[in-house]
C-alpha cells in the first residue's frame, strides 16, 4: 500500500512539474503572431530605398497608428513577454519561417603573421551588431567548426535584405557625444514628426489622427528618461522600448540616420548595455554627424589589465592609432576634454567613454569597463572596424511564412489522424486496457512536449514527424506487454501473476529495443543540423518518456486496480 | 477478445531459400536501378546548387515556367512541377551565390503570363558544404549500423545473429533507397534521417524475436535449432504485425497529410518499415541461424581434421 502511495506522489508531481515547464509553451502560442496591420507597418523597416539627401524629409504615415508597445503580441519586446519567450518551447525556422545562413570565413587571405585567431569572433560581433538593428526577435548567431557562422533569422522573409546588411564591411567611428540641450532639440524635432507635424508641410496634417495619438506633448521623447548628470543620452526602459524603435523607424532607415537640427543623429546604444540593475533597457544617444575619427586608423586593440593605477586588478583597452589616426585623435581629445567619444559600430553605440585629457602619441587606455567580458567584448569591436576577411555565404535555406504555417498545420493534422487511428484501433483491440494505453500515449505526448519546453528546445517539422513516430513506437511497448499477458492469461494464470509476468518478461525486450533506437537518434542528433537535429531530440526525449508511461504509469495502474480487491477478470 | 496470428504453426525456416531468393531479387532491383540512374539521384543537400519552390495562382504551364526560367539566363535549370501544376520546384546553378533577385526576377517573368506567383522557399548549398554533409551522411549510416552490430552482439553473446540483424537492416534500408530511386525520387538530408530512423526501427522488430529465441534455447532444449526459431517468430507474430500495422498507421497519415515537405521522408519510412517487418520475420534469424549453424560446422570439421591427425601420428 504505502508503496503504491509513493509511486502516486512520484507520478502526480511529475505531472505537476512538467506541466509547469509546458505552461510557458501554451501561454506564449496563444498570444497572436503578429501586431494588427497597421503596427506592423511601422514597426518593419521601410522596404523602399532611403531618401538620396539624409535631410530630413519625412512622409507622414498613414492610417491611424496603434500603440504597439501595448499590444500583447509574439514577437514584441515587452519584458514580460520576451520572459514568456525564452521559457516556452521554440519553433524552428522550417515552421515559422525565416533566413538560415551559412558564412565562412575565408582566413586564407590574411597573410599568417597577420592573424590573432580572434577573427571569427569578430566576424560575429560585426553580424551581431548588424542583427540587432535589423530588429530580428531571437536571432541565432553561432560559431560552426574552425571558420564557419551559423546565423539564424526567424521571421525574416526578405533575405537579400539581411544577406546585404550582414556581407557589407563594418564601419566604426568615433563620434562626440553631443550636449544635453543638443540632445533635446532633437528629441523635440522626432516629436514634432512623430506628432505629425511635417517639417515642410503642416496643412496636410491630418489633426483627428495627430490628437487622438497626442495625448501628452511629446509622443516620443515622453518615452525616455533623462540622465541625473548633463549629459548627451537618454534611457527607454524595456516596456517602451518597442514604440520608440517604432517611432525613430519613421524618420530613418536602418543605415541612415536622420540628421537633425544641429548636426544631431540619433542612435540606439547596445541592447542591455550598463544595465546591471537588470533592467534590459536601452539608451539612445545623440552624436555628432560627421564622424571625428574612423575604424581604420585603430592599430590595434587590446585588453589589458592595471589601466588605471588605482584599480591594478580591473580591465580596461590599451588602444594604439595609427599615424595619421593618432594626430587626428590628438586634436580631437584636445579640444573635447570632459565630453564623450562614443564609439560607433555600425551605426549603434557601443561605449561612450568620457575625454580625460588631451592625448599625444596615439595611444590611449579605455578603463572603468566593470567587467572582463565587457572589456573583451569591446576589445573585439575596436579591431573589428579594420576586418580584412571576407565573408562568403557557404549555404542558405530560406522558409516562407506561409509555408512555415502550412507545415505546422499538415504536421499537426497528420500526427493527430495518425494518433485516432492508433487509439481507435488500440480500444477496439484490447478494450479497456488499450483504452489506458492510449491514455499512456498521451501522457508520453506530454511529458514529450514539456520537455521540449523545459530544455529551450525547438520544434522543428520533423521534429512533429518525430512525435507521430514517436506515437506509433510506443504503442509497440503496450503492445508488447499486453501480448505478454494475454499469452500468460492464455497458460493459465491468474490475472495478477499474469500481469506480473507480462511486465517483468516484456521489460527486457523493452529495454533492448529502447536501445537501438536510441542508438539511432544519438548518431542522428550528432550527423543533423537544425530540422534534423529536431527530429533526433524529439525521438530521443520520446523514447525516454515512454519508459515512464508505457512502464511506470500503466503498471501503477493495474497495481491499484488489483489493491483493492483480486481482479478475476481482465478487460484485455 | 479480438485476436489475430495466435498459435500460429508457420514453418519459416523451412521455406527460408525462397526468402532468401525473393531479398536477393529485391536487391538486385535496387542496384540495378542505381545503375540505371548512375547512382541515387542526389538532392541539392549533397550536390551543392540552389532549388526554389514556388506557388502560382491560377495554375501554370511547364512551358511556361520552363519559358521564365529560360528568359532569366539561370545556369542549367531544371523545372519540377506538381501533379495539380500550383507549384514548382525550380533548381538551377550560380556563379557565386547571388540567389537574392532570382525570385523577383522570375515572378515578374511570371506576371506577363497572367500568373501571380508566391515564394514559398529557397535552398542554397555551396558545393564545399554539400560535399562534407554527403560525407556525414554516409558516415553517420555506417556508424549507426557498427554500434547496432557491436550492442546486438554484447547483448546475445552471438556474432551470428548480430550480423543477421544487421544484414536484415542493411537490406531494408537498401531497398527503400530502391524504391525512392525506382521512383525517382531523391535523396536529400532528411530522407537520410528517414533512413537512419529505419535501422533503429527495423532492428526493433528484430531485436523482439531473438530476444524470444533467447528465452526459448533454455527452455527447449529438445527442439532443434530450426524448431526454437520457428516457434519464436511464431510466438511473436501476431506482436509483430501489430506493431508494425499501428506505427505505419503514423507514418501512411504523415505520408497522406503531412505536405510535401515530408513527402519523401515518409515514403521512405514507409517502404523501410513494410520491408523491415518483412525481413525481421523471415530474414533476420534465418540468416542468424545458417551463419552460426555454418560456423558450428567449420568448428567441427576443423576439430575433426585435427583429431584426425592426431590418430595418424599415433599408430
Amino acid at each position: 500500500m504505502t508503496n503504491l502511495r509513493i509511486k502516486w506522489v512520484l507520478f502526480v508531481f511529475t505531472v505537476l512539474l512538467f506541466g509547469w515547464y509546458l505552461l510557458p509553451t501554451i501561454r506564449f502560442y496563444s498570444l497572436p503572431a503578429n501586431p494588427p496591420a497597421a503596427v506592423a507597418q511601422t514597426t518593419t523597416p521601410n522596404d523602399a530605398p532611403p531618401p538620396e539627401t539624409t535631410a530630413f524629409n519625412v512622409p507622414i504615415p498613414t492610417g491611424t497608428p496603434v500603440d504597439s508597445a501595448n499590444f500583447r503580441y509574439r514577437g514584441s519586446d515587452n519584458p514580460s513577454i520576451a520572459k514568456l519567450r525564452e521559457n516556452a518551447m521554440k519553433l524552428g525556422l522550417d515552421l515559422q519561417g525565416g533566413v538560415y545562413l551559412v558564412y565562412e570565413v575565408d582566413l586564407s587571405k590574411i597573410p599568417p603573421k597577420d592573424r590573432k585567431g580572434d577573427e571569427v569572433d569578430r566576424a560575429i560581433e560585426i553580424i551581431r551588431n548588424r542583427i540587432d538593428q535589423f530588429g530580428v526577435t531571437e536571432p541565432l548567431i553561432q560559431k560552426q567548426g574552425q571558420n564557419r557562422i551559423v546565423v539564424q533569422l526567424p521571421g525574416i522573409t526578405d533575405p537579400a535584405r539581411a544577406k546585404q546588411l550582414i556581407g557589407k564591411t563594418a564601419r566604426l567611428e568615433f563620434r562626440l557625444v553631443k550636449t544635453r540641450q543638443e540632445l533635446f532639440q532633437a528629441l523635440a524635432k522626432v516629436d514634432q514628426v512623430v506628432a505629425g507635424v511635417a517639417l515642410n508641410d503642416s496643412a496636410s496634417a491630418d489633426t483627428s489622427a495627430v490628437d487622438s495619438l497626442l495625448a501628452g506633448k511629446n509622443p516620443f521623447s515622453g518615452l525616455f528618461q533623462a540622465s541625473q548628470e548633463d549629459a548627451g543620452y537618454v534611457y527607454a526602459p524595456a516596456e517602451n522600448l518597442d514604440k520608440a524603435k517604432a517611432y525613430l523607424r519613421r524618420i530613418q532607415s536602418l543605415d541612415r540616420p536622420a540628421v537633425l537640427p544641429g548636426g544631431t543623429i540619433l542612435l540606439w546604444g547596445e541592447r542591455a548595455f550598463g544595465s546591471r540593475s537588470g533592467n534590459p533597457g536601452q539608451y539612445l544617444y545623440a552624436v555628432s554627424v560627421s564622424s571625428d575619427l574612423t575604424g581604420e586608423h585603430v592599430a590595434d586593440a587590446q585588453v589589458g589589465f592595471g589601466l588605471e593605477p588605482s584599480r591594478p586588478n580591473s580591465a580596461g583597452i590599451s588602444l594604439t592609432f595609427d599615424k595619421r589616426g593618432s594626430a587626428i585623435f590628438t586634436r580631437l581629445t584636445g579640444n573635447n576634454v570632459g565630453r564623450q567619444l562614443a564609439i560607433v559600430l555600425d551605426n549603434t553605440v557601443k561605449s561612450a567613454p568620457v575625454i580625460r585629457d588631451k592625448i599625444r602619441g596615439g595611444r590611449a587606455s579605455i578603463t572603468g569597463i566593470d567587467t572582463d567580458v565587457e572589456a573583451k567584448d569591446l576589445g573585439i569591436v575596436l579591431r573589428a572596424g579594420a576586418l580584412p576577411t571576407d565573408l562568403t555565404l557557404q549555404e542558405e535555406r530560406t522558409v516562407s511564412a506561409s509555408l512555415g504555417s502550412d507545415s505546422i498545420h499538415k504536421g499537426i493534422l497528420a500526427s493527430v489522424v495518425g494518433f485516432l487511428a492508433i487509439a481507435a484501433f488500440m480500444i477496439f483491440y484490447y478494450q479497456l486496457s488499450g483504452a489506458l494505453s492510449v491514455f499512456a500515449l498521451i501522457l508520453n505526448v506530454f511529458y514529450l512536449v514539456a520537455t521540449l519546453g523545459m530544455l529551450r528546445g525547438t520544434l522543428t517539422l520533423p521534429g512533429i514527424a518525430g512525435i507521430a513516430l514517436t506515437i506509433g513506437m510506443a504503442v509497440d511497448t503496450n503492445v508488447l506487454i499486453l501480448e505478454r499477458i494475454r499469452e500468460e492469461l492464455r497458460g493459465g494464470k491468474t490475472v495478477r501473476g499474469a500481469i506480473e509476468a507480462g511486465y517483468s518478461r516484456a521489460f527486457t525486450t523493452i529495454l533492448d529495443t529502447h536501445s537501438t533506437t536510441l542508438i539511432s537518434a544519438v548518431v542522428l542528433f550528432q550527423f543533423g543540423t537544425g530540422p534534423i537535429k529536431g527530429f533526433a531530440t524529439t525521438l530521443m526525449i520520446g523514447l525516454v518518456a515512454n519508459l515512464f508511461c508505457a512502464v511506470f504509469f500503466t503498471r501503477l495502474i493495474y497495481d491499484s486496480m488489483m489493491a483493492r480487491r483480486p481482479l478475476e477478470k481482465m478487460s484485455i | 477478445m479480438h485476436e489475430m496470428f495466435v498459435g500460429t504453426r508457420y514453418k519459416f525456416m523451412a521455406k527460408r531459400k525462397y526468402f532468401y531468393v525473393f531479398s536477393i531479387v529485391l536487391s538486385l532491383m535496387t542496384v540495378l536501378s542505381l545503375v540505371l540512374h548512375h547512382g541515387p539521384r542526389k538532392s541539392v543537400d549533397f550536390t551543392g546548387g540552389n532549388v526554389m519552390t514556388v506557388n502560382f495562382h491560377p495554375a501554370a504551364t511547364v512551358d511556361d515556367v520552363r519559358d521564365a526560367v529560360a528568359k532569366e539566363h539561370l545556369e542549367s535549370a531544371e523545372v519540377q512541377m506538381s501533379g495539380d501544376n500550383t507549384q514548382a520546384f525550380v533548381r538551377f546553378r550560380t556563379t557565386g551565390n547571388d540567389t537574392s533577385n532570382v525570385f523577383s526576377r522570375f515572378e515578374a517573368q511570371m506576371k506577363t503570363k497572367g500568373v501571380v506567383t508566391t515564394f514559398r522557399s529557397m535552398e542554397s548549398v555551396g558545393p564545399k558544404i554539400g560535399k562534407e554533409l554527403e560525407q556525414k551522411a554516409l558516415f553517420a549510416i555506417l556508424w549507426s549500423q557498427v554500434l547496432i552490430l557491436v550492442y546486438i552482439a554484447w547483448r546475445f553473446r552471438r556474432w551470428s545473429f548480430g550480423l543477421g540483424a544487421v544484414i536484415a537492416l542493411f537490406h531494408d534500408v537498401l531497398i527503400a533507397l530502391g524504391v525512392l530511386s525506382i521512383m525517382n525520387r531523391e535523396i536529400s538530408l532528411t530522407v537520410i534521417a528517414a533512413f537512419l530512423t529505419i535501422s533503429g526501427y527495423s532492428v526493433n522488430d528484430t531485436i523482439v524475436v531473438f530476444d524470444r529465441i533467447r528465452e526459448n534455447i533454455g527452455l527447449l532444449r529438445r527442439m532443434s535449432f530450426a524448431e526454437v526459431i520457428d516457434k519464436s517468430v511464431n510466438q511473436t507474430l501476431s506482436r509483430t504485425i501489430l506493431t508494425s500495422g499501428l506505427t505505419l498507421l503514423s507514418v501512411i497519415s504523415l505520408f497522406f497529410l503531412g505536405g510535401p515537405v515530408l513527402h519523401d521522408f515518409s515514403l521512405a519510412l514507409l517502404v523501410g518499415f513494410v520491408v523491415g517487418t518483412y525481413s525481421s520475420i523471415f530474414i533476420a534469424s534465418a540468416i542468424g541461424m545458417d551463419l552460426s549453424n555454418w560456423w558450428v560446422r567449420r568448428k567441427a570439421r576443423a576439430e575433426a581434421k585435427a583429431t584426425k591427425t592426431t590418430v595418424v601420428a599415433s599408430s
